[in-house]
């Protein structure tokens, strides 16, 4: 069965897809948003992939408020409903 | 009186992009961070020795580099903290040539955060925001909230809710509205980027942390002053974010460059607890990327399990021959009795952390006992009196009799000493 998960960008990204600052996609996992992102917005994927073709360092994958890194990053399959969330990762803390 | 200082600019530290002056936290191309760059052949006649030592004695005597907007008057004396020669802590633990720097007193709120926050506020009002804000663990939180009284903006926080109480007090009491967030750090972290995205407000730490992040740089500049205008051979620095280390090495950098201390080697060793330790676990391990991690540790100011500036930190302690090291709660609580015994300075948990890690760099020959090194202590023990309360025995009250006084102390004689033994004792590092 299909599922649709939503994908959110921050402002920076907009110039990449008209103007959206969210998509839905029916991607099963992250390399299969990667494709998707490659196939609907291409500009916007030169600028999250860097010239290996990997996803920037700088960027990071939130799915439901948690980094994907903690759920199996590329093998984490999304689940219907599931909201990712695309930021880039900024400095903070003590020192 | 009013402070002029060098051409700045925004560049990515990427790809090399400009971006002039304006409230941006990261590269739009390659989203990388951002650093500011200086027209540092223009400062040659700026920043000297003699005009230094003319200033003030606060962070402003280094204002030729520092972002300031042209026209600034500042008149909040932050910083020129004190750098002691701890002979005690260093007996303690092998070293024979040990400085502490202690932002513990730094003015207005104990920490150096204070550097930082008035360098950010500063542009704050330049870029126009009436609403500063950020995503704290603590220090960050009270130093937003405090000089954003004194210059009349609105200051909206957001921290962690497990926060330390004095922390929350502490950034309550100056009028700041105060929003907990269920999640730890990297959740505030990502929600203020948000927020940021959403809000025109000025976060310190997300849309104009590069001039925040350079008033780091001044930790450096005092050190090299304050030894005599020469630089240490190791610094032991904490770290939360990776960012106050490697400003550290800027300031030293752009000092050589200038000529005003002779170049030489310095070795930065940083200091994680192990409860997070994703840049020591870096370093350790030779990696150029992070592992982020769950925070689970008392030393909370420094609980960033992904830290942005982590890669680029393991990177410059490695190409420096340094190392980092990471310790238990045990040992950080441990490491701030232990500095408030031997130099009577009470620090925060990150600063236990950082005695810590320093007294296992000496007893592993990380650095030798001769060698020039320099501690740095940057929050208040005052802070954090949560991480060691129970470690101190309630006293009985005594009636104001001599005879009283006198039994009291042979129970105090009878009964402390075994308990000393065990409490008191340093742990073996």
């Amino acid at each position: 069965m299909p599922i649709k998960i939503k994908v959110v960008l921050p402002t920076a990204f907009v110039r990449h897809t008209d103007g959206q600052k969210q998509f839905d996609s029916a991607a099963t996992n992250l390399p299969g948003l990667i494709a998707d992102i490659d196939q609907t917005f291409p500009a916007l994927s030169t600028q999250i992939k860097d010239e290996g073709g990997k996803l920037r360092r700088f960027i990071n994958i939130y799915v439901n408020d948690e980094d994907i890194r903690f759920l199996g990053g590329e093998t984490y399959a999304f689940q219907d409903g599931d909201e990712v969330m695309l930021i880039p990762s900024i400095a903070g803390g003590c020192c | 009186m009013e402070y002029s200082c060098s051409a700045y600019e925004l560049k990515c530290n990427e790809c090399g992009r400009r971006f002039g002056n304006r409230p941006l936290s990261g590269c739009p191309d390659c989203l990388a961070p951002l650093e500011i760059v200086y027209d540092l052949e223009a400062a040659r006649g700026t920043f000297t020795r003699q005009a230094i030592q003319a200033g003030p004695f606060n962070i402003w005597r280094y204002a030729a580099l520092l972002p300031i907007p042209e026209g600034f008057q500042p008149d909040l004396p932050v910083g020129f903290t004190p750098l002691i020669r701890a002979k005690n802590l260093g007996k303690r633990i092998g070293a024979t040539n040990l400085y502490v720097k202690n932002d513990a007193v730094c003015f207005p709120t104990l920490s150096f955060k204070d550097r930082v926050v008035s360098v950010a506020l500063a542009n704050a009002q330049k870029f126009g925001f009436d609403i500063v804000g950020c995503s704290s663990t603590g220090n960050l939180a009270n130093s937003v909230a405090a000089q954003a009284a004194r210059l009349g903006l609105k200051a909206t926080i957001l921290v962690p809710a497990d926060l330390e109480p004095a922390k929350i007090l502490n950034t309550q009491v100056y009028g700041a509205r105060l929003v907990r967030i269920d999640g730890n750090y990297d959740h505030v972290n990502r929600l203020c980027t948000q927020i940021a995205d959403e809000y025109a407000w000025g976060f310190v730490n997300v849309n104009l942390r590069p001039y925040y992040a350079e008033g780091s740089k001044t930790v450096g500049y005092e050190i090299a002053e304050q030894l005599g205008w020469r630089l240490p051979d190791n610094v032991v620095c904490p770290m939360a974010g990776g960012s106050l280390i490697r400003k550290i090495r800027k300031a030293f950098n752009e000092l050589i460059y200038l000529g005003l201390v002779e170049d030489k080697p310095v070795r930065f060793f940083g200091a994680q607890a192990t409860g997070c330790s994703p840049i020591s676990q870096a370093v350790k391990q030779g990696l150029d990327y992070i592992e982020p991690q769950r925070p689970n540790t008392i030393a909370r100011s420094l609980a960033i399990g992904n830290p942005a500036d982590g890669p680029a930190a393991a990177k410059m302690i490695l190409s420096t021959g340094g190392w980092a090291e990471d310790v238990s709660d045990i040992e950080i609580v441990s490491g701030m009795q232990e500095l408030a015994e031997t130099e009577g300075i009470f620090t925060e948990t990150a600063g236990g952390v950082t005695t810590a890690v320093t007294a296992r760099l000496y007893a592993h020959g990380r650095i030798s006992p001769d060698d020039i090194t320099v501690v740095c202590i940057t929050g208040n023990g005052l802070k954090t009196t949560d991480a060691i309360s129970g470690q101190y025995r309630e006293e009985r009250a005594v009636r104001p009799r001599i005879a009283d006084f006198d039994e009291y102390l042979r129970e105090l004689d009878a009964s402390t000493e075994p308990e000393l033994a065990t409490a008191g004792a340093s742990l073996a590092y």
